[in-house]
């Protein structure tokens, strides 16, 4: 008898434990998916991709995309970004070396606007019309207007502040 | 000794082909970007009569038929910052008086050119319009 409480009591333990261990484990891997979206340096990516725009982090559209988008650069979204064949060689390989798997491949955008994709839309849901409108952010491809450390490659909740 | 000739021969080589690779991404000057534009304006027309900071100013500010002009983005002050017409971000002076960083790399400035004539102007710059508006750029302090 006391046997039996003892053992129920002892596999009650194990089962909480690990449904703890399985609660920390989810929230890390979110932490990481959301949150931080650093790929190795690339200076070329950075500085090419980057004048214009914010380098948009290669995680963010799948292999596909961003093989579609280095293929039409001299039409980039109304303006010409070509590049020499060799920046745009390394350039597409890097970004599809650490291109998007999983969620955010399932749900990437025909248009290739990052901004569009179920994903984005989702992960944005519930900023204001009015912010998106805001002077500070004028686009939704202005990152840094609300995710400070955007350039960083940190998307991070702690990090939001958006202008009001 | 031996291996130290190889070791200095192997060094020449690698110069040498580095002489030959870097052209590309290689130093510039605005002058030295002036005389190779003059070269390819005096074998594009035989009446070529030099740049014009005047016309390069003209050339600059005008959208030629279009929505931009040179100036949408980099200003119609171009020794101030400018702001990209779509994204909104900073564009640091284009102007090499305000920013000495400015026409200093051959191939950065043939990209830049090759880009923002298409997407103004629909078409390639002429060596005698790159020119000119090099020389309205350089006049500026």
């Amino acid at each position: 008898m006391k046997n039996t409480t003892t053992k129920r009591w002892m596999l009650d333990m194990a089962a909480w434990t690990l449904g703890v261990l399985a609660g920390i484990v989810l929230v890390t891997h979110e932490a990481a998916a959301g949150g931080k979206l650093s790929a190795p340096a690339d200076d070329r990516w950075k500085a090419e991709c980057g004048s214009c725009h914010l380098a948009y982090p290669p995680q963010l559209l799948p292999a596909q995309a961003w093989r579609r988008m280095m293929s039409q650069l001299d039409r980039h979204f109304g303006a010409d970004a070509s590049l020499d064949a060799a920046d745009r060689a390394h350039i597409a390989a890097y970004l599809e070396r650490n291109s998007a798997s999983g969620r955010r491949v399932r749900a990437s955008p025909e248009s290739l606007r990052i901004t569009e994709g179920a994903w984005f839309l989702h992960e944005h849901d519930e900023v204001a019309p009015a912010t998106w409108k805001h002077p500070a952010v004028k686009s939704a491809a202005n990152c840094a207007a609300c995710h400070t450390r955007a350039e960083e490659g940190d998307f991070g909740e702690r990090n939001i502040r958006i202008p009001r | 000794m031996g291996t130290g000739k190889l070791a200095l021969a192997a060094l020449a080589a690698a110069g040498a082909i580095g002489a030959v690779v870097l052209p590309a991404s290689a130093a510039a000057s605005v002058d030295e970007l002036q005389k190779r534009l003059e070269a390819e304006a005096r074998a594009g027309s035989a009446g070529f009569s030099g740049f014009s900071a005047q016309r390069g100013e003209r050339f600059f500010k005008s959208a030629h038929g279009g929505d931009w002009s040179c100036a949408t983005c980099h200003t119609e002050n171009p020794v101030a910052p400018g702001k990209h017409a779509k994204t909104g971000k900073t564009i640091a002076p284009l102007a090499p008086g305000a920013n000495p960083q400015r026409f200093t790399v051959a191939a950065t400035v043939d990209k830049w050119f090759r880009r923002n004539c298409n997407d103004v102007l629909g078409r390639a710059c002429t060596a005698q319009e790159k020119g000119d508006v090099l020389q309205y750029l350089a006049s500026l302090r």
